[in-house]
């Protein structure tokens, strides 16, 4: 009788969690949307169309050029972030680093991290933070280039607010989020980056989004 | 009778004494509780709320030694930042730079007083007039 109460109570747990796997909630889609219609075989259907990261060209810590093209096939995280900042980049990076722990080994993974601050923040300079942070390889590039291409992709294309500001430590404004973006290169979700119970969302996130990108892409 | 006058006079002192340390043990208290809040607005960011640093970009506030060693000091790091300095922590190197603050010698004191007593540190109380003295000293 014990014997045949268990089984059923696996067979329960057991449906239970087949039943949750089917109903796990996909990411939202952010940004700005429109839509387009197109011709799918002789018919005309109205698709909805996600705002997506546009193309860029930088260079990271090993003073490799990198293209937005370098990211297909890649879920990503993007902060923004200065190596002198007193201020928010020290937990940012601090919390960034458990995300750099979880994945380092996943091979459509990657971490991105702009600095505002090109005219300081050289290859080098970026490559000593790098080697101090205790980050190798290209699981987590930092990237530097022009000044207005970095504060035109924070405030068009990612939408959070980065601006020079010498009122402030440190001279510049931003916040401390951390974008998700999935392999179509479009944004499924804010964090903020000195939150450590969104982070601890974020860690989450990203596996479901690598899950359901794979699906898509193997349909 | 004799007896009796000596375990009075035992008694008194002992009360007299038990309360010399507890409001020695309150002014601790004070100090560590507001040095707690300053810790958290002011340093918490850079050295973390568990006072581990970050990897080999910031320091932790856990070497005992080198705070002991360096106690008189420390009031300078904090009020005048730390540049171009290589500090060795628990046996790692550390270049990077620390900003200076505004904090009254008082609220240096707080802090202090809690990041000595804090992360595995013991070293008990750091008064104000300690402070004070201690700037004069800063090269
Ligand atoms: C912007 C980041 C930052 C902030 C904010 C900051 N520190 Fe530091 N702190 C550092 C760095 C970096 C060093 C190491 C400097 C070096 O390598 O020469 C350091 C070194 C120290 C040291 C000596 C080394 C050690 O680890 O014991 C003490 C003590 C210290 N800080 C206390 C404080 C206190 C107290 C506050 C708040 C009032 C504070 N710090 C705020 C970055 C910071």
């Amino acid at each position: 009788m014990k014997k045949l109460t268990g089984a059923l109570f696996i067979i329960l747990l057991y449906t239970a969690c087949k039943f949750n796997a089917a109903d796990t909630p996909k990411l939202p889609i952010y940004g700005n949307r429109d839509t387009a219609s197109k011709v799918v075989n002789g018919k005309t259907v109205i698709d909805s169309v996600y705002q997506t990261i546009p193309s860029f060209k930088f260079v990271n810590q090993y003073g490799d050029s990198i293209t937005n093209k370098s990211l297909n096939g890649y879920v990503y995280v993007a902060d923004f972030f200065f190596t002198t900042c007193p201020s928010i980049c020290p937990i940012m990076h601090r919390n960034m680093l458990k995300v750099y722990d979880d994945y380092k080994n996943v091979s459509d993974f990657k971490i991105i991290s702009h600095t505002i601050d090109p005219k300081h923040d050289s290859v080098a300079v970026l490559k000593k933070y790098a080697d101090k942070l205790g980050i190798s390889g290209n699981s987590w590039w930092l990237l530097q280039g022009k000044k207005e291409e970095t504060y035109q992709l924070g405030e068009k294309s990612y939408l959070v607010a980065v601006k020079e500001d010498s009122g402030t430590p440190g001279g510049y404004v931003h916040q401390g989020w951390f974008v998700l973006i999935d392999k179509q290169k479009r944004i499924r979700g804010y964090y903020d980056g000195t939150d450590e119970k969104q982070v601890d969302k974020l860690r989450a996130d990203i596996k479901t989004l690598l899950a359901e990108t794979n699906t898509n892409i193997a349909q | 009778m004799k007896l009796r006058v000596i375990g009075a006079v035992a008694i008194l002192l002992s009360v007299i004494i038990a309360s010399c340390q507890s409001e020695e043990q309150q002014e601790f208290q004070r100090y560590y509780n507001g040095g707690k809040i300053i810790y958290e607005q002011r340093c918490q960011n850079c050295h973390s709320a568990k006072g581990e640093g970050l990897s080999n970009l910031i320091p932790p506030l856990t070497d005992a030694t080198y705070l002991k060693t360096n106690k008189a000091a420390l009031a300078c790091l904090v009020k005048y930042g730390i540049k171009e300095t290589i500090i060795t922590i628990n046996g790692k190197s550390y270049e990077g730079a620390m900003p200076a603050t505004d904090l009254a010698p008082v609220d240096i004191a707080k802090v202090l007083t809690y990041v000595t007593n804090s992360f595995g540190n013991k070293m008990g109380i750091v008064t104000s007039e300690q402070i004070d003295k201690d700037l004069l000293k800063c090269k």
